[in-house]
């Protein structure tokens, strides 16, 4: 099993009042409510947060882009990998991921994931979502029924300036270069692992199966919801006859919350939850699903944004709901570890995305949450897989030996060797 | 109206045809149209109207090469001359009249008289555009007509709306039809007819109604201005659905170009 410890970075101020006072937490959410003298601290703590998780035995700490987002402040993951990458020992960095049709041109992620690979040695776990359609559409503008073919171009582009060890002209729709020659390209050969996030899409399953891609789907309805999709995937990946249903093709985001006993837990973190789900996730249904952005094959197997609220509108989800509801797996290191059995068994998901930073939770809670988690459940977890242990596809390759930050020589031996090197 | 079809260098076109007269070809808007469109049969009263669907609208098949604004303008032009119309009347609403704009500064020479029907196509940044891409259907009454609340009858007019298959059909026709517009409407529907506007030579009718919220009336004025000897049509208590809420006013200015 991969576990990656991952925080979507939400805002933590967001007013008691907002989902009533506010269009939106994402798009055209209120400028007045960003505070940047206070994002100071709130990137810091949760970089901190990230770097501590890489101390406790996490596989992999975990970024991603959002765009105009109350609940997601980070629209370039790259720049929080890249601090990582010096800060982090042995952690995968998991950047899931960069919206490769919104960078002009697409080469861009193809340098910046190159960068972050050597920087790290190695350990970039690479991703290439779509993006939502608040993101691509919305914010950046990206005419929505044109969306996929950008993308399937800027993916092809990316693919071939990582592999190709000679300049070439790429003569696409979108991107025209007479000279593709990226310096640096990555460690990783071919190329780094790349997952792609996707929301039930039966062209992105194809194009996961296809590549040898892992399959991710990150939602924050839980796992009881998300075994249709899933099984959607699965039987795919089945008629495809892909060579393999080996669980590493597929990583599922699960929000978790862990504490001595069930209801300790719900004492703690109850008020974060309540901020996520009742808060953050007030999306004005009208930039969930641009027309034309997901394919009519895609509506017609009644896959639905998650973002659209349930029929019959939103309703506050109470600590039992979402308990419950797979929405979130808390409780005891017993019962967050039974549950966990499910998700994993239940879904074949070898790539776990632990949601362990929850709303406006503070460093401390989420550090206790952390620890238990990764010292009391994620043990019992390891091997649930054994059959695919070897199975290393999906997954980063460090080098051996890794460059450590703090390489230099002290002044005086620097200033020693230069005298030297006169003489 | 019948329901024929014309075949294209793309796909095979559907198109709507009906009544004597001069010729005359209507562009829909990017909320598509019907058969049972009673602008359509009034206006095929004193015309021979041909009325194509663009790619994705209606039974049309989806065209996905055509990708922007010059593609469009083309393939369009390529439907009026397998229709074997020469120089008919043009006329087209909202996204059609933006179409119809294209085509007579693309093809001067081909259309001596253009009916635009509050179309889209410039961008005035004191008065930005409402985004339909965004726009719910419950709230599009209120933008799209004068009388909001006749405007959501009109709109949900033979529709089931609690037939539990209602929803996907929508999204699916949605996904079809606003996919295609996006292609020029999306996010701002400004391709550059600013630009070419110069071009126009025909004799042009602008129609506007006085309450459009989707394409303000200041919009009229920046039309008129950029096309040399435009005449201005406004109708009171009319919204974007001019067509729909008066009718008979919008085939009345339409003749005076017959």
């Amino acid at each position: 099993m991969k576990f990656t410890w991952f925080n979507l970075m939400p805002w933590p101020d967001l007013p008691d009042d907002f989902r009533e006072k506010n269009h939106s937490v994402w798009v055209d959410i209120d400028q007045k409510l960003f505070d940047p003298e206070r994002a100071h601290t709130v990137y810091n703590t949760y970089m901190d947060l990230l770097e501590y998780a890489g101390t406790v035995g996490f596989d992999g700490v975990g970024v991603n882009e959002h765009h105009q987002n109350g609940y997601g402040i980070m629209p370039s993951p790259n720049i929080i990998a890249a601090g990582l990458a010096r800060r982090t020992k042995d952690t995968a960095l998991v950047v899931l991921g960069n919206s490769i049709a919104l960078y002009n041109p697409p080469v861009r992620v193809a340098e910046e994931f190159a960068m972050l690979d050597c920087i790290s040695g190695g350990r970039l776990v690479a991703g290439f979502p779509v993006g939502t359609s608040m993101d691509t559409n919305f914010c950046y503008g990206q005419i929505p029924s044109l969306t996929r073919e950008k993308y399937a171009e800027a993916h092809e582009l990316i693919i071939r300036a990582w592999t190709e060890r000679e300049p070439f002209a790429f003569n696409g729709r979108y991107n025209k270069l007479r000279y593709v020659n990226i310096w640096p390209w990555p460690i990783q050969q071919p190329h780094p692992p790349i997952h792609i996030p996707g929301g039930g899409s039966v062209e992105t399953y194809d194009f996961c199966i296809d590549n040898t891609y892992s399959y991710s789907y990150l939602s924050f309805s839980g796992y009881l919801r998300a075994k249709v999709l899933m099984q959607g995937y699965w039987d795919r990946v089945a008629e495809r006859n892909a060579p393999d249903a080996s669980p590493y093709r597929a990583g599922f985001a699960q929000t978790i919350c862990v504490a001595e006993t069930d209801e300790e837990a719900e004492r703690l973190y109850w008020p974060h939850v309540n901020y996520f789900y009742n808060r953050c996730l007030h999306v004005y249904p009208g930039f969930a699903d641009a027309p034309g952005y997901r394919t009519i094959k895609t509506i017609q197997t009644g896959a639905l944004s998650q973002y659209a609220p349930p029929r019959g509108g939103y309703t506050e989800l109470t600590w039992k709901d979402l308990v419950e509801g797979g929405h979130v797996i808390a409780g005891s290191p017993e019962t967050v570890r039974q549950r966990m059995e499910d998700l994993i068994k239940g879904l074949n998901v070898g790539n776990i995305f632990c949601l362990m930073h929850v709303g406006n939770m503070p460093a401390d809670k989420c550090m206790y949450s952390t620890k238990l988690f990764a010292e009391k459940v994620m043990p019992h977890l390891k091997n649930m897989f054994p059959e695919w242990a070897d199975d290393d596809r999906f997954w980063c390759k460090p080098l051996k030996t890794l460059a450590k930050p703090g390489s230099l020589p002290s002044e005086r031996d620097a200033a020693e060797a230069v005298s030297a090197a006169l003489v | 109206m019948d329901l024929k079809t014309v075949q294209t260098e793309h796909v095979p076109v559907q198109y709507l045809e009906g009544g004597s007269g001069q010729p005359l070809v209507f562009l829909h808007g990017a909320g598509g149209m019907t058969a049972e469109d009673p602008f359509l049969a009034k206006l095929s009263q004193s015309f021979h109207v041909h009325a194509p669907f663009l790619p994705g609208y209606g039974a049309s098949e989806e065209a996905p090469e055509l990708r922007d604004m010059l593609d469009i303008t083309l393939h369009t032009l390529d439907v009026v001359d397998a229709l074997g119309l020469k120089d008919p009347i043009l006329v087209g609403h909202s996204m059609g009249g933006m179409i119809a704009a294209e085509m007579a500064a693309l093809a001067p020479r081909d259309f001596s008289r253009l009916g635009l029907i509050c179309p889209v196509g410039l961008w005035m940044d004191d008065h930005p555009l409402v985004d339909i891409f965004a726009t719910l259907p419950f709230e599009m009454p209120a933008l799209m007509f004068h009388d909001a609340v006749a405007g959501a009858a009109m709109m949900t007019a033979g529709r089931n709306v609690s037939d539990p298959n209602f929803l996907q059909t929508y999204l699916v026709q949605n996904a079809r039809q606003l996919g295609m517009a996006g292609r020029i409407l999306f996010p701002i529907p400004d391709r550059g007819l600013s630009g070419r506007m110069y071009r126009i030579r025909a004799k042009t009718i602008l129609v506007w109604g006085d309450s459009d919220r989707a394409v303000p009336p200041v919009y009229a004025q920046e039309f008129k201005r950029r096309i040399k000897g435009a005449q201005l049509v406004s109708i009171p208590e009319a919204g974007h659905m001019v067509t729909l809420e008066k009718t008979d006013q919008v085939v009345d200015a339409i003749k005076r170009l017959g």
